[in-house]
């Protein structure tokens, strides 16, 4: 065996994971090093693995809404409603404009809860421990609203296929305007810790870059896409839900690294708080839940369905064979797939600055794993 | 069932007679008549098929012009349009595709199994333009055992794709770079999305050797 010594740059395998608290849940990492230089990363994931897919082929349609849920369960609101959009369009049902309009505000909700989570975790990874004191307490009063109208307050099972089950509770429409006035000057509250921090920028800027030609080969969308410069939201792009009426831009960034990201999730913040207030104002009347059979029994075909979900495209392409349950139900999962450029994103770094690209990534393991 | 019965067991000294009466005979009157609709509602089940119409435009024709009978079918079904082609002509028409029509991100690749089939598996590449906003599907089918030709040579994000493919289906990849299971345990037997893989299936050696018990039930 031949002696090491201090000056030998012999390459180092690093296992980061799965029980590591930067990892965001049990992602595993396999790190090839030199000194502190990241020559590689190998992702092992599936510790989370339920076969959720599996499941859904043994369920109804009805019955497998709730699993979806459990993917993201940071935004398990975006979950379910891109699993009802996909079943909709199997069906051909046309739903409520009322139920549209609460499907908007609580999905955008959803996403400013998801968003919270993402800052207050990131900026605890690399060392700034207030935000996330701050951030969860915002995401309270989100997760609160949730509670009052539906009764669970994160596996929220909030909307059904052609609607939604429950009426708006009596004042929800002010407390979802208290929420916007309350969380607007929060964003600027957090920036004011952050975004003009020496240390958060010398952290962040140049970290985990990732171009738009990158993103594009590897699938990355959402936040990671757009702060490489790509002006593309499926919100605007291609409209569900009513998106098309309501006023709001896309942020976008320039470099594609880890600080146009952050600053690209925080605008979406404010974004959605500008949806949101435009909705809260247009909540028509009518039914919640459109013209659905008890059974639900699509006729045979396939469709696949996408929605802007917080963490990027969120598709479900669904198989129907007639029957009351899926033949086959296969989710897009946005994390997973942003996932696979962790590799790309970290080759030549520092191996500090993996744990600021896995937070930026904005990966949940329920969703990676299913 | 028996919680179902006390109930009504208890109803009628309660005073309302006729209100279980009414139920009970209604549930009793459309239970033959279901019975007998049955029959003729299976009997027209055979044609059941994807009601498709035909999907034609500027780029279908320029890939019937290049592919010809590679490419056996352009369809739509509830908007959305789709494309069959015979497996072997699947990575050149995905990066014809790419290169010519802009088609440049690859959305996901799954596969979806019918056992009764000859070819038993549905290859599915989702595909999306941002350039036309457009999102079409590429299908194919094949035969088990059948090797379709790996897509990362067109697109680097299908790597973790048909690695979940291979783990979930048993579909191996022609030429990829590093076909190893993705979601189950390295060593696991069996691919668990296919149709012949009950929901409650294990795989026992793996469980016992791994986790030290019977059953991961």
């Amino acid at each position: 065996m031949a002696e090491a010594t201090f000056l030998d740059s012999t390459e180092l395998v690093l296992n980061m994971g799965p029980q590591h608290p930067s990892t965001h849940g049990v992602l595993r990492v396999i790190l090839k090093l030199d000194g502190e230089k990241v020559l590689g990363a190998d992702c092992v994931v599936g510790y989370l693995h339920r076969g959720v897919e599996k499941i859904g082929e043994n369920r109804t349609y009805a019955q497998f809404a709730p699993y979806v849920d459990r993917l993201d369960y940071v935004a398990a609101v975006s979950n379910g409603l891109g699993y009802c959009l996909a079943v909709e369009k199997l069906l051909n049902v046309e739903v409520p404009p009322r139920a549209q309009v609460v499907r908007v505000i609580l999905t955008e909700l959803n996403r400013i809860a998801s968003h919270l989570v993402w800052l207050g975790t990131h900026a605890l990874d690399i060392g700034a421990i207030t935000p996330v004191f701050y951030c969860f307490r915002e995401r309270e009063a989100t997760i609160n609203i949730f509670e009052k109208y539906c009764g669970a307050r994160l596996t929220t099972h909030a909307f059904r296929i052609g609607g939604l089950q429950y009426e708006l509770y009596d004042g929800f429409e002010d407390e979802v305007r208290a929420f916007c006035k309350m969380f607007r000057p929060k964003v600027d509250e957090y920036e004011e810790l952050l975004t003009g921090n020496r240390i958060w920028q010398g952290r962040l800027k140049g970290v985990g870059v990732l171009t738009a030609e990158d993103c594009k080969a590897y699938g990355v969308t959402g936040p990671l896409l757009r702060a490489a410069g790509v002006k593309w939201d499926i919100r605007k792009a291609q409209p569900y839900s009513g998106y098309e009426q309501y006023d709001f831009e896309i942020p976008t960034g320039e470099n594609g690294d880890t600080f146009d990201r952050y600053t690209v999730r925080m605008q979406e913040m404010r974004q959605s708080v500008r949806i949101i207030e435009q909705a809260v104002e247009r909540i028509p009347d009518g039914p919640i839940m459109g013209k659905v059979p008890k059974v639900i029994k699509p006729p045979v075909g396939e469709v696949y369905v996408s929605i802007e979900a917080p963490k990027g495209e969120l598709g479900y392409f669904i198989v129907s064979d007639g029957s009351t349950q899926p033949y086959r139900v296969r989710i897009r999962p946005p994390s997973f797939i942003n996932l696979q450029a962790l590799d790309k994103m970290v080759r030549g770094g520092l191996i500090a600055d993996v744990v600021a690209v896995v937070g930026t990534i904005d990966i949940v393991l329920g969703e990676v794993d299913r | 069932m028996a919680d179902e019965q006390k109930p009504e067991g208890g109803l009628p000294p309660s005073g309302q007679p006729p209100e279980p009466a009414a139920p009970a005979s209604k549930a009793a009157v459309p239970k033959p008549p279901a019975a007998a609709a049955k029959p003729p509602a299976a009997a027209p089940k055979p044609p059941a098929q994807m009601a498709v119409s035909a999907w034609e435009s500027e780029l279908t024709r320029r890939l019937a012009g290049q592919f010809g009978d590679q490419i056996t079918q352009f369809s739509s079904y509830q908007g959305q349009n789709f494309l069959v082609a015979r497996p072997e002509a699947v990575i050149p028409i995905l990066d014809c595709l790419k290169l010519e029509a802009d088609f440049d991100y690859l959305v996901d690749i799954t596969a979806v199994d019918y056992p009764k089939r000859p070819e038993r598996f549905d290859l599915v590449y989702i595909l999306y333009s941002f350039a036309r906003n457009e999102r079409i599907r590429v299908k194919t089918m094949i035969a088990e055992g059948y090797q379709p030709r790996t897509a990362t040579e067109v697109h680097l994000t299908a790597n973790w794709l048909e690695r979940e493919v291979y783990d979930m289906f048993g579909i191996r990849f022609a030429g990829h770079p590093d076909l190893r299971r993705i979601l189950m345990p390295d060593e696991w037997e069996g691919h668990p999305l296919r149709k012949d893989y009950s929901i409650i299936k294990q795989d026992d050696r793996w469980v016992k050797e791994s986790l030290g018990i019977d059953s991961a039930q």
